[in-house]
């Protein structure tokens, strides 16, 4: 901009001159604070429609019926009537099972998995691409093939013929209440560890050698370098993945849905996220399912808020 | 892969090229390779070759390692009765969109969030931001009121593309990405530009652009991988069979069509984001791990 001067030559200037050339300066700011949000605009549009708008709708519909058209408000009503459901409980058991058996499955195989990996000097890539492939499946393909091919409660089945093979009792999966949560835990780890490696391996990286060549040296042997060395040097993102994965799997829905059918046996498969998906679009009850999501919303929030409170204490 | 000798882990060099330690170290990793090649390609080869076999085959005990007369005639079927072709269409042309309206826009938020700076833009990072907060499945009943009935233009998104594209470009992380890389673009680039009589835009695209292919790259592939492998939110907002995404559509037909047909159709579902991961694995798993450990 050829017009631009430098501020230390404005006091040579005449009054009159330095005002226009402040408001000058002044309109010019605001144009490029337009432009500015000129460029954010399309993303600020979506961003309004489709997230901010719809999370105070959710709240504001938790506290209204409608029916027929009429929106009317009814206070806590969809919250009693949600309560009053008698999947409401066992929804709230399976989740918080389903989460803690995907964090002792889940969350200790991919940590160990990646100390392993890191370990090895050789086919590193092939064991990565190996290990995060499944990552890249669509969940309803892979579902699919854990329902028909691997839990076939027949003796057909893939798990049952390698149970029979080592001589142990076969299971009847997604049929038996007992093994469904289990099972379907498995399919879901299988799935998703490989991202939760990848980022183990790499924070993995992160550690100096100095260290574990100093633990070595006091005589630390292997178990004790994982728990003194690893183990703290991981400690912040091992505690992250882990409030990210609680609240993840407490959203637990295409799991259920394809290999239990939604439900599962009496109510053995229903999770909180299939509740609000049977209730919205079922049973014609949003309001219900808005209700229902609230609830998730400030479950998670309250543990979220206490999980960090705890873990960022000592810091 | 090369020795990466240099960086000391758990285990020393030397420790594992020497005596005792060499053993150990090549039954482990014989073991592991072998383990890990049958834990998590075993199932996608039991997957591939039972939709080869017939269905007396399949329902056989014990199961045949090998199909004993191969055939095709289950992902034939699938193909034709699924309308497999039309399904791969629709996801793919979702993608495609999904891709453009993630680069258009979160590349244009993100540079102005990070070079253009206006007033009140770091309110809007931070609301922004905040999202990331909000658990996917409480928004899904709220979304799909305002998908059916658009605040204001009163319209109907359902089955249009739009449903799917306009949502994803409220994609947080995707800006926090572009924002930081933008960020790491030094002033003095820009500042030449600006002196060269280059506008915002233009600046945009002969510069920051140009320099950000790394990071476009990992934001496309996210985006054809996500639209690939979601779920639910398609099953919502395209219920008829001609706008359905293939995982949607495969699961509609689950109830009444032959096991092996679906297992077939699941099967060539997931052919393209296999292909996608072995030829991008690299900027996939480094995308990966910068986006989530130095953010």
């Amino acid at each position: 901009m050829a017009t631009m001067t430098a501020p230390g030559t404005t006091e040579q200037l005449t009054r009159s001159a330095s005002a226009s050339r402040t408001s000058a300066r002044r309109s010019r700011k605001i144009r490029d604070h337009i432009t500015g949000h000129a460029f954010l605009i399309g993303a600020v549009l979506c961003f309004t429609l489709f997230t901010w708008y719809p999370m105070i709708r959710g709240i504001v519909m938790s506290f209204q019926r409608t029916r027929r058209g009429e929106t009317t408000w009814v206070g806590w009503d969809n919250y009693t009537r949600i309560l009053a459901d008698p999947s409401f409980w066992p929804a709230w058991r399976n989740t918080v099972y389903f989460t803690l058996l995907a964090l002792v499955i889940g969350y200790a195989v991919p940590f160990f998995v990646a100390i392993l990996l890191n370990e090895l000097r050789h086919a590193k890539g092939y064991l990565r691409v190996l290990v995060y492939l499944p990552v890249m499946l669509p969940p309803a393909s892979a579902l699919f093939l854990f329902k028909f091919y691997a839990y076939d409660p027949s003796d057909a089945g893939l798990f049952n013929a390698i149970l029979k093979f080592l001589h142990l009792p076969t299971s009847q999966w997604m049929q038996s209440a007992g093994a469904t949560m289990p099972a379907m835990v498995i399919a879901s780890t299988w799935m998703n560890m490989g991202s939760a490696v990848l980022i183990y391996l790499a924070s993995l990286q992160n550690i100096p050698g100095e260290l574990y060549e100093a633990a070595e040296l006091d005589g630390a042997g292997l178990w004790r370098r994982i728990w003194n060395v690893t183990i703290p040097q991981t400690r912040l993102i091992l505690g992250l993945l882990a409030m990210m994965q609680i609240v993840a799997t407490m959203q637990v829905f295409v799991e259920p849905l394809i290999l239990a059918n939604g439900a599962g046996t009496q109510d053995s498969a229903t999770t909180v996220a299939y509740l609000i998906y049977q209730h919205g679009f079922f049973q014609n009850d949003l309001n219900g399912a808005a209700a229902l999501g609230v609830i998730m919303l400030v479950v998670l929030a309250a543990f979220s808020a206490f999980y960090l409170r705890l873990t960022t204490k000592n810091d | 892969m090369a020795q990466d000798s240099s960086t000391r882990t758990l285990v020393s060099q030397a420790q594992l090229s020497r005596g005792k330690g060499r053993y150990v170290y090549w039954t482990l990793l014989g073991l592991v390779v072998l383990g890990f090649t049958l834990v998590f390609i075993g199932p996608l080869y039991w997957m591939v070759t039972g939709a080869l076999k017939s269905g007396t085959e399949i329902a056989q005990t014990p199961p045949t390692l090998f199909p004993e007369n191969p055939e095709t005639g289950n992902y034939v079927n699938a193909w034709h009765n699924l309308d497999l072709a039309k399904l791969l269409f629709n996801t793919f042309y979702y993608a495609a969109g999904a891709v453009l309206f993630q680069l258009v826009l979160d590349t244009a938020a993100a540079y102005a969030l990070s070079k253009l700076r206006p007033i009140l833009g770091n309110v809007i990072l931070g609301a922004m931001l905040a999202t990331l907060m909000i658990p996917a499945i409480v928004l899904v009943v709220p979304q799909y009121v305002t998908v059916i009935d658009l605040p204001f233009a009163h319209l109907d998104m359902l089955d249009s593309p739009f449903a799917i594209w306009l949502p994803l470009v409220a994609n947080a992380f995707n800006v926090f990405l572009l924002k930081r890389f933008f960020d790491s673009i030094p002033e003095d680039l820009l500042a030449a530009a600006h002196v060269d009589g280059a506008g915002p835009f233009r600046t945009l695209w002969s510069i920051i652009l140009p320099m950000s292919r790394p990071i476009l790259g990992v934001v496309s592939i996210f985006a054809v991988t996500y639209v690939w492998k979601d779920f639910l939110w398609p099953k919502l907002v395209m219920p008829s069979p001609e706008t359905r995404t293939v995982s949607v559509g495969i699961y509609a037909f689950s109830g009444g069509t032959a096991m092996n047909e679906i297992v077939a159709a699941s099967v060539i579902a997931a052919v393209p984001t296999v292909i996608i991961f072995l030829i991008f694995q690299r900027n996939i798993m480094s995308g990966l791990t910068t986006g989530s450990l130095k953010g």
